[in-house]
């Protein structure tokens, strides 16, 4: 537990380091979030939701584009936390030395890695404010039940800038951050009750489906936006919140076993 | 004087390999201390040590009665690392790196903006300044580097090869700010290749080969010792360490 200990409030250079590099570079750090969203609202939600019948969600019988509107805000915090701290984190810990630098100074090696998963939780967080602003323009969002979502997206920006921070720890080299994209992100981003519901899927993949993370993001989000919050939903953030110190405790540790021998 | 430094039976092993086997060494405040040795004889590791930036296998460190292995934040706040390679901040400017450094030694901000300022000045990077790290060649990457290492205003310096592969001129300029930092009461500890530039700064020195100390001594002394005052230090250094190559 000696890792928790080092950890200080100089977590705070390092974030502000990273906003700073981002801000210096806002055209490609702020409009990706906004814009992705958008794309993915318009192929599926308007393109193929003309297509589709209405959903079932909760009993209640909504159109497409209303149903997978929330998924976006979840998919846009898992894709700006998850893969800032891979690519982000790796390149800064191997190609530019950040880490190096940084660790000459009273910063300690804890410091800077919850630095980083900050760092990449806050992304996250500002990925999901950013679509949630766009679906509440587009009237698909109830308030005030939907400013739930952006707690639960501070949450699981940590969790999974944690996932993050982890496969960068255990990766030899860059190119193998592929894999936990192809076994690990890409599932989630598909199979979590994101672009459909997943009663109807067969009940060892519902169960799967279950065990992934964001499938309790998306869950808490879509009752926020639709404005029926339940009792239930106390299951998903209870995982949630379980599962994220323990993420983030693991990728801490092993970062911190591979660059301090 | 109480020695500012003082390392006790420091060894740092990984796994089967050791890499620095055992050195005991003292560095007087204000002196100019310098760490010889062939490729891969441990002078990084041992400077990596000393800045807490490595855990110590064995022995222990002490920076003006601290403890490296207890008072790791504490030793760093009153250090200056210059590293080998460069860990400039790329996604910066030359003045953005020295305030974004100067942050991580906790100076609130006119503070690190004015230090900055008067490093940039003083390392002649003025014209510079605005120019992002990328763009920079390789002497004036160094050069930043240097002074990126006052930033805190050190009471103690660790250079690590500070003028390996620059042009002559920048290279006196370097053994010019090591020398202001002499003037100015700070310590310093040098790892270089330049048996000149060991004999020209350094008071005392270490020669370490294979993780061991094989010689310590002032330069002119070690002359006088090995070659009977006739000769350079890189004799001594070629007498004691063979001509055979490392690694």
């Amino acid at each position: 537990m000696s890792l928790l200990r080092n950890v200080s409030y100089r977590v705070q250079h390092v974030w502000r380091r990273n906003l700073e590099v981002s801000l210096f570079s806002w055209k490609t750090t702020v409009l990706p979030p906004l814009l992705e969203p958008m794309l993915y609202i318009f192929a599926f939600g308007v393109g193929l939701g003309a297509y589709v019948a209405k959903v079932s969600f909760q009993g209640r019988l909504t159109d497409y584009l209303t149903f997978m509107a929330p998924g976006m805000i979840a998919v846009g915090v898992l894709f700006h936390s998850i893969f800032e701290c891979m690519y982000g984190s790796f390149v800064r810990m191997r190609y530019q030395r950040t880490f190096d630098a940084m660790l000459a100074t009273p910063l300690l090696i804890e410091d800077i890695l919850a630095g980083e998963i900050l760092w990449g939780a806050t992304k996250g967080l500002f990925a999901g404010l950013a679509v949630l602003v766009v679906i509440a323009a587009w009237g698909l969002a109830a308030f005030p039940e939907s400013l739930l979502v952006l707690p639960v997206a501070a949450l699981s920006g940590l969790l999974f800038a944690g996932f993050g921070l982890l496969f960068a720890a255990v990766s030899p080299y860059i190119e193998n951050l592929n894999l936990p994209t192809f076994l690990f992100i890409n599932p989630m981003f598909l199979f979590s009750g994101t672009f459909f519901p997943l009663d109807g899927l067969p009940r060892w993949l519902r169960a799967v489906a279950w065990t992934l993370p964001l499938t309790h993001t998306v869950e808490i989000m879509r009752a926020a936006t639709f404005g029926a919050l339940a009792a239930r939903l106390w299951a998903s953030f209870a995982y949630l919140a379980v599962l994220t110190p323990l993420v983030c405790y693991a990728a801490i540790l092993l970062m911190k076993r591979r660059l301090i021998k | 004087m109480e020695p500012i430094i003082r390392a006790r039976g420091l060894v740092k092993r990984y796994g089967t390999f050791t890499a620095v086997a055992g050195l005991d060494f003292e560095v007087g405040q204000g002196e100019c201390f310098g760490l010889l040795g062939p490729n891969g004889a441990g002078k990084t590791t041992t400077v990596h040590m000393l800045c807490c930036v490595l855990p110590i296998t064995e022995g222990d460190v002490r920076v003006a009665g601290l403890s490296a292995r207890e008072f790791p934040r504490r030793i760093k706040a009153m250090l200056g690392v210059c590293p080998q390679e460069s860990n400039l901040d790329t996604d910066f400017s030359v003045v953005h790196n020295l305030v974004a450094y100067a942050r991580y030694f906790d100076l609130p901000p006119a503070e690190a903006r004015r230090r900055a300022e008067a490093l940039v000045d003083r390392f002649r990077l003025r014209d510079k300044a605005a120019v992002c790290v990328d763009d920079l060649s390789g002497g004036l990457k160094k050069r930043l580097l240097v002074a990126r290492t006052l930033v805190n205003d050190p009471s103690t310096v660790l250079l690590d090869e500070p003028t390996t592969g620059l042009d002559p001129q920048s290279k006196h300029q370097i053994w010019d700010e090591i020398r202001a930092m002499k003037i100015a009461g700070t310590t310093v500890i040098l790892t270089t290749h330049y048996m000149e530039e060991a004999e020209l700064l350094c008071d005392r020195l270490i020669i370490v080969d294979q993780g061991r100390i094989i010689e310590s001594g002032a330069p002119r002394a070690l002359i006088a010792k090995h070659l009977g005052g006739q000769g350079t230090l890189e004799d001594v250094f070629l007498k004691l360490t063979g001509r055979q190559l490392r690694e």
